[in-house]
């Protein structure tokens, strides 16, 4: 049956006007074609003014549509937004770093190895959570997405036990409840990850109003990407943090793709992700996401004004997602394939890498012994947990565990329901 | 010619974008790339982008999208990449395509079909494993719809899309490539040694609000829907019982003659889904069949539902409620 309008407007079609058209925005390269990201305004670093954390949201619109970078193009830090960081840090910084990027390899291999079921890499965004976590305190609670496992290695959770939540095994503090890669660690400061995206946006600005009702110091950061920014939810969380002034820094980690759509669709092409904070009178601040030393700076900026009451910081985090989705995507399937290498704002950890090496505090020779540091550590951790058990070797905690903690209290019936797979 | 479950709905949202110009087609994932299950693939290419597209990740804004194109006259397909990710979209799905008729006493409408995988079985977790069906057949306006065969998929999904009101149509996402039934430590058996792989490529449809009975018996009725016909049929076969297996197909509105034909025969049932127990799907139909049969239940009715806790990853065989399970609920039934 074909469906027509029951009723047509009256007037239809008797104006002398040129129809409308459905407008449906289209990247400009798939597979097959040159990566060519010629459409990337890349300004010098150094170049956008900082304001003091005391400034009106009004006065900055024009850093929504910026790009803050400290590293120029040979890697050297200038202009305002230096953090002016000492070589320990930054040291500490490329190890979190190359640690997080280790640790995704060699899960990646093994769910490809049949170990677990599935894992998301966060290859070319390491400075996103690593540059962040550094410039917040321990006590800052992150509630983060499923991309930054680089907070928790650089706030110290242990591999082991990170490895054993991927495997589901008999030692996973999630006692094999939730898919790989959903973590969570209150004593890390790491929220407990949904699996539904942008639900925790709104949950920070909640957890900063607590923070800031009971007079505490703390304040909180959410991290969501940009396809996220589509979501009811995100709205929710600028207008809370907006109208009660919430201690929270609100991240959007642009990384061009969510799954296999451009930032396009995610309404790239029309405004910048961190524009949207200026309908909601925030500040929207946009940084080069691989630069680890403007990561930081902004980082550090929301966070001064955040804990001075001052209210909330909204991030555009300029980045590209250099590996697929997750294990379950192919993104040759809908993206040029050698598309991360033509990426202009070049790979966080080699920009960090060359950055200390050009304070004279670090060199190649290092970098190399620390990366085969790195990557022994997570080969000796990853030899632990899989002796406690894999997903594929089948050591899950106590099957009885399922039905704990949907309740504080077990009530009647799932008492019986476990008595029932029991039996 | 022989189609799995995804070439089916594939063909049937095909078929319909040929035949209807007012048929589109959108949803995360579903364009360019042809969806995260690959059911829209090629469609984009073939019928123009305006007719197959992305949207952005916004649940809530693909329904009201599709409420307000179906209010135009259009007869929007939408994706829900897992059934999961439904919930941004309940208000307008509860409080709007199900009530827009009835609260304008017919003088808008919004038909449109919401296409989404549910069910466990693939170590999707807590979030890619759900089944939400009771959540939808409880509000009064929405019609629920799940296939169990690549036959079924398409002739449903056409009278879906053709249905002038708001349709969920749940794929269990389990069976896409096979008739799994449960036996998870054997080798998946592809739809095309299954008969109802057999599907024409034109148009063609299965009626909404008919049910199926996949295996006549005498024993006992199964009432069952999606992956669990599958695992009925198995467990049938195994306890040695000889049970008439109904397909429902459509939960609402439910073929309520077929049901109640069956246990006046059979005088036992057995009622098996994967949702979780409590206020399951399985509650109305024990409910249907006690205000219908109860003259002729020798046997209380039994429920084989998932347990009431969330999807738990490492524990996928212990939850998912395999033949074993339902196999003894039949015995039970035989012994009552």
């Amino acid at each position: 049956m074909i469906a027509v309008p029951e009723k047509k407007p009256k007037g239809m079609a008797m104006k002398n006007r040129k129809p409308l058209s459905l407008h449906v925005p289209v990247p400009e390269h798939r597979p097959g074609d040159k990566p060519d990201f010629g459409n990337v305004v890349v300004p010098d670093a150094g170049t956008v003014k900082k304001p003091p954390i005391d400034v009106r949201p009004h006065e900055i619109t024009d850093l929504a549509y910026a790009l803050i970078r400290v590293m120029d193009n040979g890697q050297k830090a200038v202009g305002p937004w230096n953090p002016k960081l000492d070589p320990e840090t930054l040291k500490r910084g490329l190890r979190a770093m190359m640690l997080t990027r280790a640790y995704d390899e060699r899960m990646y291999r093994a769910q490809r190895q049949g170990k677990t079921s599935f894992y998301m890499k966060s290859t070319g965004e390491e400075a996103v959570s690593v540059a962040a976590a550094l410039a917040l305190e321990p006590g800052d609670m992150c509630f983060p997405s499923y991309r930054q496992q680089g907070i928790l290695i650089t706030r110290g959770y242990p591999l082991f036990e990170m490895m054993c939540q991927v495997y589901s095994n008999v030692k996973d503090p999630l006692k094999g409840r939730q898919l790989p890669i959903m973590y969570s660690s209150r004593e890390h400061g790491f929220f407990s990850i949904s699996g539904n995206v942008g639900t925790q946006f709104p949950q920070a600005v909640g957890w900063a109003m607590a923070s800031a009702y009971k007079g505490d110091d703390r304040i909180a950061a959410s991290w969501i990407g940009e396809g996220t920014t589509a979501e009811g939810d995100f709205h929710h969380a600028l207008n809370f943090a907006s109208v009660y002034r919430a201690p929270v820094i609100l991240n959007v980690v642009n990384n061009q793709w969510a799954i296999s759509t451009f930032s396009g669709i995610a309404g790239a092409d029309e405004a910048t992700f961190a524009s949207r904070a200026i309908g909601y009178g925030l500040p929207g601040l946009r940084v080069d996401g691989n630069d680890f030393l403007a990561v930081y700076a902004v980082t550090q900026w929301a966070a001064e004004r955040a804990r001075a009451n001052l209210g909330a910081t909204l991030i555009e985090l300029y980045t590209y997602r250099a590996e697929g989705h997750s294990t379950s995507d192919d993104p040759s399937r809908y993206r040029p394939t050698d598309e991360a290498k033509a990426w202009p704002l070049g790979d966080p950890i080699e920009r960090l890498n060359r950055h200390i090496i050009g304070l004279g505090a670090w060199s190649d020779a290092q970098q190399e012994a620390l990366h085969k540091e790195l990557v022994e550590d997570v080969r000796a951790a990853n030899k632990q947990a899989e002796s406690i058990g894999t997903l594929g070797t089948g050591q899950p905690p106590p099957v009885a565990t399922m039905f704990e903690d949907v309740f504080k209290d077990m009530p009647w019936h799932l008492a019986r329901q476990r008595g029932e797979l029991e039996a | 010619m022989a189609m799995n479950m995804i070439q089916a709905l594939n063909s049937a949202m095909d078929v319909m974008l040929a035949r209807d110009p007012d048929v589109l087609i959108f949803g995360e994932d579903v364009g360019y790339f042809g969806g995260v299950f690959r059911a829209t693939e090629g469609l984009q290419k073939k019928h123009g982008l305006t007719r197959c597209f992305d949207t952005p990740i916004g649940e809530g804004g693909i329904v009201a999208a599709a409420i307000g194109m179906g209010a135009y006259g259009l007869r929007p397909v939408v994706e829900i990449q897992f059934a999961d990710y439904i919930y941004p979209a309940f208000d307008q799905l509860v409080s709007e395509a199900a009530r827009l008729r009835y609260r304008s006493a017919g003088d808008f409408h919004a038909p449109m079909t919401v296409r989404t995988p549910y069910g466990g079985g693939i170590f999707g977790g807590q979030t890619h494993s759900q089944s939400p069906e009771a959540l939808f057949t409880h509000v009064s306006g929405l019609k629920t719809v799940v296939p169990s065969n690549p036959y079924d998929a398409k002739g449903l999904l056409i009278s879906a899309i053709e249905d002038d009101d708001p349709v969920i149509f749940l794929e269990p996402k389990r069976i896409y490539n096979g008739p799994f039934d449960g036996h998870h430590e054997r080798a998946v058996q592809p739809w095309s040694k299954h008969p109802l792989s057999e599907v024409p490529e034109g148009y063609y449809n299965v009626p909404l609000g008919k049910a199926a009975i996949v295996r006549e018996g005498s024993d006992l009725t199964v009432l069952a829907y999606g992956t669990m016909v599958h695992v009925a049929l198995a467990a049938a076969t195994e306890a040695g019982i000889d049970a008439e297996i109904i397909d429902l197909r459509t939960l609402v509105p439910v073929d309520i003659e077929t049901i109640v034909k069956s246990v006046e025969k059979t005088g036992r049932c057995v009622i098996v889904h994967e949702a979780t127990r409590t206020s399951g799907y399985g509650a109305e139909l024990s409910a249907l069949v006690q205000e219908n049969c109860f003259w002729h239940l020798e046997a209380p009715i039994e429920r084989v539902a998932g347990w009431d806790t969330p999807y738990p990853h490492a524990f996928e065989w212990d939850y998912f409620p395999g033949p074993k399970r339902v196999a003894a609920a039949m015995r039970r039934a035989m012994e009552g």
